[in-house]
This record gives C-alpha cells, structure tokens and sequence, in this order.
C-alpha cells in the first residue's frame, strides 16, 4: 500500500472543504461523518493522524470519532485496497447465485472475504444488500454498482480495474460524490423569523377577512 | 389478468434517459407542484396531504398528514428526508434518488413549507455514491433556479436543503438511529416515549422524519388534487405504490401500480410485471415487505396489495419489497442468510436482538450444514418466542426499535411452513438442496 502523500495528515484542501462542511450544520459533530468521508478519499480510510485532526476540527475527542467511526461499515481505520470489491449475497442475490459468484471472487483474487491481496490492489467483502436486487447478482467496487454479474463479467472488470481502465467509472477508495456543494446556507435565519412572522400575520388577516 | 391503468405518480419521467436533469424536469411539469402549494397556506397544504391518506412509504406505513400534525409547536422544526433504504430486497428508493432527484427535491420543499421548517437535511445511504451525486447535482441546479434558498420563487418562504451522506448501518433507517447518526453519533434508536421526534428530534427540537417514496409523491397531489389520489386505491390505502421485485421473476425490478387493485399474483406473474417463475417451477413462498414481514405461501397469491388487507393477513407490506422463491430454494439457506444480516445490524443495545440474532444464525446455520438436532427446531421457536413473546403479527416487542422483533419474521415463518425440510436436514445430515 502506497504511503500517504500528506503521512496521513489532511491536505490543505481536504481541511478547506470539512471547514465548509461545518458550516451547513447548527451542531459542528454533525459534520463528522461527512468529514470521515472527505479523509477516505484522500487516504482510502481513516489514518490515526487523521482521526486526531477531526477530532480537533469537529472539537470533539479523538476517542468520540472512532466510537462512532467504528459503528459504520463504510469507515475504516486500518488500510483499504484502492478497490473495495463488495459481492452482496442478501436474501435477492443469494437466490439468484451470489454465493457462487463470491466463491468465483475469492478463488480469482486469491483472497477470502474480508481480506486484501498482496499488492494492495483489492479488498473483497461479502456485502449485505445494496438496493441494486433487480440486476442480482450484484457488486459493487468502490460504491460504483454493478448488476446480472456473471464469473466472466466479474474475471474482465478486474482486469478492466487492474489496467486503469475503468478510472474515470470507478474512482479510488473513499470518493464518493464528485458533486460539490459550491455555497453554504443561504437562508439567513433572521430572514426566516421575518417570514414565519409575516406568513401568521396574513393567515390571520386572511382568516378575519374571511369572516 | 388485467393491471389496472392508474397514472404513474412517481415513476412518469423514468422513460427519459435524462429524467434526472432540470431540463427534462421543468419540460414536464417539475416544480408546478410546489408553485401551486407557494399560493396556498401551510394549513391548506398539510392538510390536503393528510386528506388523502399517504401511508408512510418507508416500511411503517404511519400516514404522512398526521405524522406533520403531531409535530410540537417549537420556534425551530426540522425535516430530515429517510433515504437510507436497506431493508434487503428493497431498492425503490435507490430508483428514484439516483432518477428523479427533482421530484424528491420538489417534494421536500413542499413538507418543509406544510410544516414551516427552514432547514432540511436529506439522509441518503453512503453506499447511494451515484444518488449523492444526482441529489447533490439537482439541489445545485434548484437552489441556481430559486426552487430553493431563499425567498422561493418570490412566496415569501426560504428553505435550505443539506444533503448528508450516511456510512453503512442498516439500522440507521430506523427513524431515531438516523437522527443519532446524522447529529454524529452510532446509530443507536432511541427509546420512544420520550424520544418521539415529532416531540423531541433532531438536536432535540420537533422533527419531521419522512421517506423518499412518500415526498415525491408531493408534487402530484399538489397538480392534481387529493380527490385524483384518493380515486386511486381503496380504504386507507390510496394512491399507487412501488414495489420492488426480486428472486425468482423472470423481470425483477421496481413496478409502479394501484394499491389494492393489484394483487400479488398480478405483480409477480402477470407479462407486463414480474412475467412470472422462470423454468416453468413453481412457487415456494413469498417475502413481502422486506425481510422484516412474515412469508406467505402460494395460497396468499390473491391478496390485494394494500396495507390492511396484508397486515390482516399477518404480515405487511413494509418497505415494498416482494422475493420470490421457488420450489428449488432452500427454506432453511433462505432463513439463515436472513438471521445473518439482522445479526450482522444488530446495534447492540438490547440483549434479546443482540444474543437471539447469534444464537438463530449459529443454529441455523448447524441445521443447514447437517450438523442440527432435531430439538434444534423447537430451539430456534424458544429464541424467537424469547425475541418476540408470543410471536403474533404485529409482534410484541422486547427492544427499543422493532429491528429486535423483526428477526423472528423468516425464522418462525420458515419453522412453520417447512418443519419438514428442517427434519430432513436433520436427519440426512444435509442440506437436500446440496
């Protein structure tokens, strides 16, 4: 696994954003999940180093943010491959071959669920349900959805992923909208005072005229 | 079999590659919904919503109308949107995020003005990375629009709209959990009473939570009125509904149709839906609702798809899913892989959810692999019994949310039409289904 350009440290750009991020919620801890997510995608997952910093930008103890980082699947505290392979084998998938197409996974990657390979490349997972059960069976790599997969499907997108193929569909661990919200808030709450004042003011008037 | 010709409500863009852009929105009729609710009062709106009987799409079916009215009266009310669909099967809500944002967006906008909160926050699940990017997308271009921020299409009304990523955790699509994660903490439901969040939600204030399905169905009601919804459907269940179709259907997939006047037999075997059971085999057994509801056999084909006539049956129409097993599917594979993933979610906090769930999956599990004894399946009934005593429909919980009774829904339901099968396991030392 390549080390971190930044030794685990957020960029300066990374920062920048969790600072805009903070700035959408009346309660700075609601920002930390979307903060872990921004730190994923610099590093594929949550470096100690990084885990201090949030903290302190959250203003919360580090202690807080593994307490709720390791409730959640998507975050992780120890290294990534740069694709997260995830086969769903749910109650949709499993009826529709996902056990065979995991067992195929495993032996093709030569690692078991759970497990990254030696290059650092691929973390396979078992998944639960992915909400893609019309296309059963299903994966996904990186959170990018891939549906009706059969063993030769599964065998060409790993050799599509290995050749950088596939760069601009599936980006690296940890990127998961390339969507930015380019403002903050834009609704002043004095304004909204104002307005929740002046919307009573006619409904009364309404309502009087009305009599 | 005749499906009934009912208008599509959610799913009328979904023809159009570009359903999800403003473009292709505003070309048909996006945002005349909110235009319309902007010229009437708040009161009007909410209560035009709550005369027409909009059942919470979610999976608890409490109707939307009255979960706004129950809302504390409080200087700050928040709205967060519930599109953290995960219930197993169930991948309707995923549909129109990542396909009609606008709709959703439209939607929202028109509940924050019935309910008059300025802030809103749109809980979508992490593993949605393409539905991040469309909501995300949609929200720029509204707000860039004046659909929303401030002063909305000069009304008077300002709102603003946060979307906020979750990070894996079946759990936090129950109402309270989502609350707790989106204020950044585990995902642990909270106790209701006191923590209702209509009395005491996000950050502690009054809050509205509400499903993706159920907020695009705003936009119709407001064009069309709550005589059109209400013409559609039957009893308390009106309108259409989708339905997600998974398992053994010849086209699994997300079908739009009128509630009550479609039953199960139409959705999975009629040409223009599920097309039937490929193979020409034969039906086992059906999942309805996600894998929280009890299953039906093939002698439950004919019921109506509404949320009463399911419910009086004994199980529900949940989260509207619908998994088709037949008669190759191995009833105690099937139970096992559900127990794992209830197992798997499991927060944690209430022991009987937290040591049923492993103790069900392990003997599931030694049943399935040939390793069970035959008092393993008056065993796995004594655990559910402990989960949920009595194991009647509705449930009797022991747990804070209801994920805890929802674990003995295809253990019991397994048990009790295929003992059989789970003797034979016994007895053979495995699974017959190899």
């Amino acid at each position: 696994l390549s080390p971190s350009p930044n030794e685990g440290r957020l960029s300066e750009n990374v920062v920048a954003r969790a600072r805009a991020l903070l700035e959408l919620y009346p309660h700075p801890r609601s920002a930390l999940i979307p903060i872990c997510h921004l730190a994923q995608e610099q590093d594929g997952w949550l470096t100690p180093e990084a885990v201090e910093e949030i903290a302190a930008l959250v203003g919360i103890e580090a202690a807080e943010v593994l307490g709720t980082v390791s409730f959640y699947e998507m975050l992780h505290t120890s290294p990534v491959g740069r694709y997260v392979v995830a086969v769903c084998t749910n109650i949709a998938c499993l009826l529709r071959g996902a056990y065979e197409l995991l067992d195929h996974a495993q032996r093709r990657l030569g690692v078991h669920a759970g497990a990254t390979t030696a290059d650092g490349a691929f973390t396979l997972e078992e998944s639960e349900c992915i909400a893609d059960c019309g296309r059963a069976p299903c994966l996904h790599v990186n959170y990018r959805f891939f549906g009706d997969v059969t063993a030769d499907d599964f065998d060409r997108l790993i050799e599509d992923l290995r050749a950088g193929r596939m760069d601009d569909e599936v980006p690296p661990h940890g990127t998961l909208t390339r969507v930015q919200r380019p403002f903050g808030l834009r609704v002043d709450p004095q304004t909204v005072r104002a307005e929740r004042e002046a919307m009573a003011v006619a409904i009364s008037s309404r309502a009087s005229g009305a009599r | 079999m005749a499906i009934t010709q009912a208008p599509r409500i959610v799913t009328s863009r979904l023809g159009f590659e570009d359903s999800h852009t403003l473009a292709r929105y505003l070309s048909t009729g996006g945002y005349d919904g909110l235009r319309k609710a902007l010229s009437m009062t708040p009161e009007a709106v909410a209560s035009e919503v709550d005369a027409v009987s909009l059942l919470g799409r979610g999976g608890a079916g409490f109707p939307a109308g009255r979960k706004w009215s129950m809302l504390r009266k409080a200087a700050t009310t928040y709205l967060v949107v519930n599109g953290d669909e995960s219930e197993p099967a169930t991948f309707k809500d995923h549909l129109l995020i990542e396909r009609d944002p606008h709709q959703l967006i439209e939607g929202v906008v028109i509940a924050a003005y019935a309910i008059q909160a300025s802030l809103v926050f749109v809980y979508i699940r992490g593993e949605f990375a393409l539905g991040l990017e469309r909501v995300q997308s949609a929200l720029n271009d509204a707000y860039e629009s004046g659909a929303v921020g401030p002063d909305i299409f000069g009304s008077g009304f300002s709102v603003d709209i946060v979307v906020h990523p979750g990070a894996g955790a079946y759990i936090c699509g129950e109402e309270t959990a989502l609350l707790e994660s989106l204020e950044g903490k585990r995902g642990f439901p909270r106790i209701k009473p006191p923590y209702f969040p209509a009395a005491i939600g996000l950050y502690g204030e009054p809050t509205v939570v509400n499903n993706v399905e159920t907020l695009s169905n705003l936009p119709w009601v407001m064009v069309n009125g709550s005589a059109a919804y209400r013409a559609l459907g039957a009893g308390r269940s009106t309108g259409t509904r989708l339905f997600a179709l998974a398992g053994h259907v010849r086209n699994p997939g997300v079908y739009e149709v009128e509630m009550v006047k479609t039953t199960f037999r139409d959705l999975i075997f009629a040409p223009v839906l599920g097309g039937g059971i490929p193979g020409g085999r034969a039906l086992k057994a059906i999942i309805p609702g996600g894998v929280s509801a009890p299953w039906f056999g093939p002698e439950h084909l004919d019921l109506p798809l509404g949320q009463d006539e399911v419910g009086d049956a004994g199980s529900m129409l949940g989260s509207g899913s619908v998994v088709v097993m037949d008669d190759t599917t191995c009833s105690v594979r099937a139970a096992w892989r559900v127990t794992r993933f209830f197992w798997r979610e499991s927060c944690g906090q209430c022991t009987p959810c937290r040591e049923g769930s492993g103790w069900l999956e392990k003997t599931l599990w030694r049943i399935e692999t040939g390793a069970g004894r035959e008092s393993d399946v008056d065993l796995l009934m004594d655990v559910c019994d402990n989960l949920s005593p009595g194991l009647n429909w509705p449930p009797q919980q022991t747990t804070i949310c209801v994920l805890g009774p929802s674990i003995p829904s295809s253990v019991a339901s397994a048990v009790r039409m295929f003992r059989d099968e789970f003797l034979v396991h016994v007895k053979d030392g495995a699974c017959p289904h190899g």
